[in-house]
């Protein structure tokens, strides 16, 4: 037995891509040209499965932002927030995040996933609870496993199996921590905050919403799910990233509750790795009041959304369960799903490919995410795609 | 409602099982879940749900790193329905 004996499925699993002749899990941007555009393998690729929700990424301010703190500041801060890695800008975001959610404290962490880490592992330890949703990302359920806390399940988006859990727990509410998502990442569906919340009140427990997805889309002011469910006040802890719709990378976590100070010294994976680059810090200082302004940019997201999902509807793909910027079109087999992916890619459209065990229910997902920087144009096209490849594929 | 005992709960986890699983196959109490039966970890976690409801326990996901074989599950479920 040796280390690499228990990577035999994945090796088995390349190797049958290899056969195939296509390796979607290692596509390369040659030259990234606009928030929608890219050239891979040689050609132009419309992109339609990025997390560019507001198509800020190329964005002047938040660019000039960038270079003028590369200028100041540096390329990067070489050490961790509680050592050497707290610059100015870092508390200045921290306060902005705080402001922008009327919230008591935001705590920056270097990457969303490492907010998730950071803020499970510090609020429950052994003993405790953590009940989730079976349709969690990575992060949430990697930060359940190294709190060492008692991890519980309820099925995706069922108030119903949530209600049944919470019964079950009973006492042991008092120290469980519920996690949701705002818009889930691989469907596109939106959790039942208002259901959530209602039984949070009802059973107790303290909520964590994370708003990886949400954040920019939802809400008058973008602040995501719990804003537009009109529930903000009964989320204890709203999570989230800059690496989706604030164009940039790093994470966050923002709530009222006067423990959260304590979280700076309690979070390994808040103390253990380096703090975002200075110039990180400012794009997203700089995209941050344009996400919460950006009214404009949230209508057209909505609107590019509906026009593609309802293009693909009209045209017979089964989609996830409602609008939203991510549009999942669920395919059969993996080897027709590679071939779908493969050939929307030769014909200058990328979307992500998802297969189980990260697409819920075994099935195989196209993922297309939407911008408000895609055109009607652009749209037209990914639609027109989907028609194409799906007609060669079955002659 | 009476407490089941070790061979109910054999019993239930094993027609349990089998509706996840395609093949018709020879379920013992030393099969191994993951290498014996192909329960890949999408299925296991269904199974747990079902498992959850059946008996009306918890069956945390920290709990199934000790658990390999189908009498290690079984007996996991005793005990949470014991304790
Ligand atoms: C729901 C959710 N949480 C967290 C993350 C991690 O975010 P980041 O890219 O900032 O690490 C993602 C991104 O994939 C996500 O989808």
């Amino acid at each position: 037995m040796g280390l690499f004996d228990k990577l035999a499925n994945i090796a088995a699993a390349r190797q049958g891509l290899e056969a195939f002749g296509v390796d979607p899990f290692n596509v390369v941007i040659e030259e990234i040209l606009s928030p929608t555009e890219a050239r891979i393998g040689g050609q132009p690729v419309l992109l339609a499965g990025t997390n560019n929700y507001l198509g800020l990424t190329f964005d002047p301010g938040c660019m000039a932002a960038a270079c003028q703190s590369i200028n100041a500041e540096g390329t990067g801060t070489t050490g961790s927030r509680m050592a050497n890695g707290t610059y100015a800008g870092h508390l200045k975001l921290e306060e902005e995040l705080a402001t922008f959610y009327d919230c008591r404290k935001g705590i920056v962490f270097s990457t969303g996933f490492l907010a998730n880490l950071g803020m499970i592992t510090a609020l429950a330890g052994p003993g405790d609870a953590i009940l989730i949703d079976a349709d969690c990302h990575a992060s949430i359920y990697d930060g359940c496993r190294m709190s060492g806390a008692d991890i519980i399940r309820f099925r995706h988006n069922s108030a119903i199996d949530m209600e049944k859990k919470l019964k079950r727990l009973g006492a042991r509410t008092e120290n469980t921590l519920i996690i949701v998502e705002g818009i889930y990442s691989m469907l596109g569906d939106r959790a039942p905050l208002k259901d959530i919340v209602a039984l949070k009140r009802q059973y107790g427990g303290m909520l964590m919403v994370d708003e990886a997805h949400s954040l920019g889309v939802l809400g008058e002011k973008g602040r995501g799910m719990a804003e537009d469910a009109k529930v903000e006040a009964d989320v204890d802890f709203i999570v989230g990233t800059f690496s989706k719709s604030l164009g940039g990378i790093g994470g966050f976590c923002v709530g009222n509750h006067p423990g959260l100070d304590l979280i700076p010294y309690a979070s390994r994976p808040y103390i253990f790795t380096a703090s975002p680059s200075p110039a990180t810090i400012a794009s997203t200082r700089a995209a941050l009041p344009l996400l919460r302004d950006g009214v404009a940019l949230r209508k057209q997201v909505w609107e590019n959304a509906t026009s593609l999902y309802t293009r693909l509807q009209q045209m017979g793909f089964k989609l996830g369960p409602e609008i939203s910027p991510v549009i999942a079109v669920r395919l059969g087999a993996r080897e027709e799903s590679l071939a779908f992916w493969q050939v929307m890619l030769n014909s200058g459209v990328y979307v992500n490919l998802v297969l189980p065990p990260a697409a819920p229910s075994n099935s195989c997902l196209l993922r297309c995410s939407l911008s408000a920087a895609h055109t009607p144009a652009q749209i037209e096209k990914i639609a027109e795609v989907f028609s194409t490849t799906r007609a060669q594929l079955a002659g | 409602m009476p407490v089941p005992d070790y061979a109910e709960i054999l019993a239930d986890v094993e027609d349990l099982i089998r509706r996840f699983i395609k093949n018709p196959v020879t379920i013992e109490e030393d099969t191994e879940l993951v290498n014996g039966l192909g329960l890949d970890s999408l299925l296991v976690m269904e199974v747990i749900q079902e498992v959850e409801d059946r008996f009306d326990i918890f069956f945390p996901l920290n709990t199934l790193a000790e658990i390999r074989t189908v009498k290690d599950f079984v007996l996991q479920i005793q005990r949470e329905i014991g304790g």
